[in-house]
């Protein structure tokens, strides 16, 4: 799977970071940073649970031909 | 783990996000069986944060606050039975008992049914307003387009959002503490200085010491707020945000413990049943860092339980518990306000003023002894991350305002307030 972002929509409120630091970061304008954006099996959960938690759906997942 | 102790049958009551959020994670989890959702109210899951903010001021409708993915229902692989409120939970025969009757079974329940606002008594009429509901927010708008002066009574977080949504449309505003000092009672009485004016600051009237004695509703609709020392506001639309109580009314003959919400363990699990977990606004978890019960009103606290509870659910032998750093935001006048961790009354409060490449941004740092007890963060989201992840980790003060230099090419206290 690959991590999607829409900067536009991001409003810093930075739980994708709490919950996945390995793909997600902010800047100083409290922007979204994709640090990586492939996700492997073993990281699904942890990813899954970031974009979940995302209360503006600034970041989500898609399939990886998507 | 062991599948024959994985439910064949999940039913959540509740639709708002700790509801869907945990049918979500179940089913991102790899969950096969069903999933029932039990709403009360008979539209699409929407999303609440909103209803103060964007939906007030016309900027989202109903349809831009969608709590599921773009296909739906079936796209998120749940089953909805909107329209009826569940009224009984019968744990011994397992069913949730909806209000026309109809019982629904299942294997394990998750209760996310949240929270009534509390109101003050009013008059008949939609002169007084909650909010809520996206019918409530709906509601409100019409109300602002004809007009103000609005008066907010109660100085949390919901009342101040809706007086900024009203100073955005132009309205005259007033927020009513009943408390000498607004913004205290959760902030302490420096950082609710700084919120004061920041509302001042934007022509919102905020006044202190302000109880409500009776509202009188006038002919043309609109009324009088009479508060307890003799004066008198005129209100076009008077909303009421002065806490919620969590919705375990339809628990009473249950079985389970009830106290101020649902008792839960660090695992969400219901106390006095099998079977039963409980998330979001109606959960008092058992919060092991405290060794309280506790319960916490905010958005992301309900989504961290929701995961809980599905990977709890679907993993018994390795169950996680709820250890997340409590945290919440609010948007107010362009603000964006940002509260991490647990602020105690007694807690020292010190401002840093840290050097970013965006600007200069002020962080409230609550301490005792020490320790790290919370942090209000204004415009500045980065560092609201690093809060989290030094309150998760226990940090003290000495090691969070470390982080925060870290973050900064300068950082230096400034005057409290």
């Amino acid at each position: 799977m690959q991590i999607k972002a829409d900067v536009g929509k991001c409003q810093g409120y930075g739980n994708c970071v709490d919950l996945d630091p390995e793909h997600f970061d902010l800047d100083d304008d409290g922007l979204v940073v994709l640090l990586r954006t492939s996700v492997d099996e073993a990281e699904l959960e942890k990813s899954g649970a970031a974009v979940r938690s995302c209360p503006v759906q600034a970041v989500w997942l898609a399939d990886d031909d998507a | 783990m062991t599948p024959d102790r994985i439910p064949g049958r999940v039913v959540i009551v509740g639709t708002s996000v700790g509801g869907i959020r945990t049918g979500q994670a179940l089913r991102a989890a790899g969950y096969t069986g069903e999933v029932v959702l039990v709403g009360a109210e008979d539209v699409a899951p929407y999303d609440k944060p909103p209803l103060s903010k964007q939906v007030l001021v016309g900027d989202q409708a109903a349809g831009d606050i969608p709590l599921l993915g773009p296909d739906g229902w079936s796209g998120d692989g749940l089953t909805p039975m909107l329209g009826r409120a569940a009224v009984r939970l019968d744990p011994i025969g397992k069913q949730v008992i909806l209000s026309d009757g109809e019982p629904v079974d299942y294997d394990a329940v998750v209760l996310a049914t949240g929270a009534h606002p509390r109101n003050i008594p009013a008059p008949e009429g939609y002169l007084v307003r909650t909010v809520r509901e996206l019918r409530d927010s709906e509601a409100i708008r019409a109300q602002f387009s004809s007009g103000g002066p609005v008066v907010v009574v109660g100085s949390g977080f919901i009342g101040a959002e809706v007086a900024s949504s009203a100073r955005q449309l132009g309205l005259e505003a007033t927020i009513l503490e009943a408390l000498p000092e607004p913004f205290a009672r959760v902030l302490g009485s420096e950082v609710a200085a700084r919120i004061s004016r920041l509302h001042a600051d934007a022509g919102v009237s905020v006044l202190g010491s302000a109880a409500v004695a009776r509202v009188e509703p006038l002919a043309d609709g609109t009324g009088v707020v009479h508060l307890a020392d003799g004066r008198r506001l005129p209100a076009a639309t008077v909303v009421v945000g002065i806490g919620v109580v969590p919705a375990t009314a339809w628990l009473a003959d249950s079985g389970l413990d009830l106290d101020r919400g649902v008792l839960t363990d660090e695992y969400c699990r219901a106390s006095g049943a099998p079977d039963v977990y409980a998330v979001g606004d109606v959960a008092r978890w058992f919060d092991v860092r405290s060794g309280e019960h506790r319960l916490v009103e905010h958005w992301t606290n309900a989504v961290e339980q929701a995961n809980l509870v599905a990977h709890n659910l679907l993993h018994p032998d390795e169950l996680r518990p709820h250890a997340k750093a409590p945290y919440f935001w609010s948007d107010q006048h362009g603000l964006k306000i940002q509260m991490v961790g647990r602020i105690h009354p007694d807690d020292r409060v010190s401002f840093l003023r840290c050097a970013t490449t965006a600007g200069d941004k002020d962080v409230a740092l609550y301490s005792r002894d020490g320790g790290f007890s919370a942090a209000v963060v204004l415009g500045w989201p980065r560092a609201v991350v690093a809060c989290r992840q030094a309150w998760e980790r226990g940090e003290d003060l000495a090691q969070v305002t470390g982080r925060l230099a870290a973050l900064s090419t300068t950082a230096i206290p400034v005057p409290v307030g």
